[in-house]
């Protein structure tokens, strides 16, 4: 998971917070690729879940559960396959989907585990990154993006657009966006200026049907 | 120890300093190979106090050759606890907090029914005439142990090696008794290779004269020789290379140059053969038999049609499951087989594999991460059933 804009006053990432606002209270979650934890912690406090977490690294693990936090060593794209159907009411995927091998099997993963799935990634259409390669002709680098080519774990940057497509082929309904712009400020999403003025994006999703 | 007195019932014996709880006496125990034991005895040992709701207590489960002097000077050996790291006032496992259950396994010999006890029936020692037990009949005769106790439920089940094994068979079995489980550098089921450096053990005890076809006791003999080499062989398979080579290299063992003779030239040398002989003070050569088959025989998948998941299915238990990355004997992968029939079954399961080059016995050891994960674990595990602090 990128550090990504400041934490706020309620100690957690804006972008976390708004993912944390998405969950109804008491819900079972999955936090894939959960870090040090700082979301799934918040929930336990804030929310009552009974939440787990997957992440790859090691450290990240064990200090997760020193603070009495359920979380395993694995990956998006290696482990989600042994849960279970609905065996979550949430799977959270935040900043994660661009550096999945398989972002199309480990969306329809996420959907298959879990009745909701939450997804957040840096948005590729931000005027930003537009502009530092229209300009620059460099890889853009920006807040989300803020590592060198040749450092970033990103192999599947998508844009906004880009994530819509795909949504719609696998059949995925989109119940709830939020764009949060360069500033962190978090609105609304579905607006037609979106794909670029969004510097992540946040989806509540759910099978259709 | 002594707070415990109070709540245990009739039938209690002190010997050697420990609890002895007579089971099965009203109804034979059912072994899994089909064989009634009945009466037995469990001697067992515990520390700290059973809080009112009787909430608290942890059952700690031992390893192949550990006993149930967990945190308390062995009689024998003179020895502090094999697990003073870990439990203790204060330690991970805070006796100030937790009532603390040790129990010798059933088949073990020190103050348990196995082969050196006198089997009722004969008067005699058992010898080969002790049922073989599995790691399931110890499990049951534990709970047997907290019936009579007077335990309903565990707030957790720890152990490392053959008591991580006992911990996953008790979340299976008795999933309504375990709130949370800790199971260490273990694995669902016994590898070849592991049944292999048992049968090397097996086979060195048995082909020593003075094993007498397991009646020793009867001739007053005692294959010591045998059980020394099988501790010998046993051992290396709880290090690791790296830590062999830092504690001994090469090194000679008080002597300036080698010998061209047997002698123990290398210090490695010298060390094991005094592993193998202070063991055989202290441990029974036919016990030894019977836990190392009970080892081999775990296989928890089996007896789920071979779906590791089934055996947990339903399960409301908290899995912390630990291993290290220098354990060859219970490798990593081996716990993570475990995890991820436990996310099969959608456990709630933390799984951390600690770095460490000390093998298998690194979880016996003074490791400052997996303390501090495991008191996290308990922490929040206390948390959740409401454990007062």
């Amino acid at each position: 998971m990128n550090e990504g804009p400041g934490a706020n006053q309620r100690g957690i990432r804006i972008d976390l917070l708004s993912i944390a606002d998405m969950v109804e209270p008491r819900s079972r979650v999955l936090d894939v690729g959960c870090g040090d934890g700082a979301l799934l912690d918040y929930l336990a406090r804030f929310k009552q879940v009974d939440g787990r977490g997957l992440e790859i690294s090691q450290a990240g693990v064990n200090a997760c559960v020193a603070q009495g936090l359920s979380v395993i060593q694995g990956d998006a794209d290696a482990d989600l396959k042994d849960y279970p159907a609905n065996a979550f009411d949430y799977v959270i995927l935040s900043q994660t989907l661009q550096a999945t091998r398989r972002p199309r099997q480990v969306l329809t993963d996420l959907l298959r585990i879990g009745r909701r799935a939450i997804v957040s990634f840096p948005n590729f259409g931000y005027w930003r990154v537009r502009l530092d390669l229209l300009l620059g002709g460099r890889m853009p680098m920006t807040g989300t993006l803020d590592q060198p080519w040749y450092e970033t774990p990103n192999i599947h940057l998508c844009t906004i657009e880009d994530f819509l497509d795909l949504s719609r082929d696998l059949g995925i309904a989109i119940e709830r966006r939020i764009a949060i712009d360069g500033k962190g400020r978090s609105r609304q999403g579905g607006r037609p200026l979106d794909n670029l003025l969004a510097e992540q994006a946040l989806f509540l999703l759910r099978k259709n049907g | 120890m002594a707070e415990a007195g109070s709540i245990h019932g009739h039938g209690e014996a002190r010997v050697q300093g420990a609890l002895v709880a007579a089971l099965g006496r009203e109804r034979a125990l059912r072994l899994e190979s089909g064989v009634e034991l009945g009466p037995f005895t469990i001697a067992y040992q515990t520390y700290g106090r059973l809080d009112a709701e009787r909430r608290n207590a942890i059952l700690i489960c031992h390893a192949l050759t550990g006993d149930q002097h967990v945190a308390s000077r062995h009689p024998v050996t003179g020895k502090p606890g094999w697990w003073e790291s870990m439990v203790g006032p204060g330690r991970v496992i805070d006796t100030e907090r937790y009532f603390v259950i040790c129990a010798n396994v059933l088949g073990g010999c020190m103050g348990s029914s196995g082969p050196t006890e006198i089997d009722p029936a004969s008067g005699k020692p058992y010898g080969l005439a002790f049922p073989v037990v599995t790691i399931a009949d110890m499990v049951n005769a534990q709970a047997l142990l907290l019936d009579h106790i007077g335990i309903p439920d565990l707030f957790c089940v720890i152990g490392g090696s053959m008591g991580g094994m006992q911990v996953l068979q008790w979340a299976a079995s008795y999933p309504d008794r375990v709130f949370a489980a800790i199971p260490i550098a273990c694995a669902a089921r016994h590898s070849a290779q592991n049944i292999a450096f048992h049968e090397v053990g097996r086979q060195a005890i048995m082909a020593d004269p003075e094993w007498r076809n397991g009646d020793y006791l009867s001739f007053g003999t005692n294959p010591r020789s045998g059980l020394a080499v099988a501790r010998m062989a046993a051992h290396i398979t709880y290090l690791s290379e790296t830590a062999l080579h830092r504690k001994f290299g090469r090194n000679l063992q008080n002597r300036e140059r080698i010998t061209f003779g047997f002698e123990a030239d290398f210090q490695v040398e010298s060390y094991l053969r005094h592993q193998g002989s202070t063991f055989v003070e202290r441990f029974d050569a036919n016990s030894y038999l019977y836990i190392t088959r009970a080892m081999d025989y775990f296989d928890l998948a089996a007896e789920h049609g071979g779906v590791l998941a089934k055996a947990f299915s339903g399960t409301r238990t908290r899995f912390c499951v630990v291993s290290f990355t220098s354990d060859w004997l219970f490798p990593t992968r081996e716990s993570r087989e475990v995890v991820h029939a436990l996310n099969a079954a959608a456990a709630n399961v933390s799984f951390v594999e600690i770095e460490s080059d000390k093998g298998h016995d690194a979880f016996l050891l003074d490791e400052p991460e997996m303390f501090k994960i495991l008191r996290g674990f308990l922490e929040g595990s206390a948390e959740h059933r409401g454990l007062r602090r």
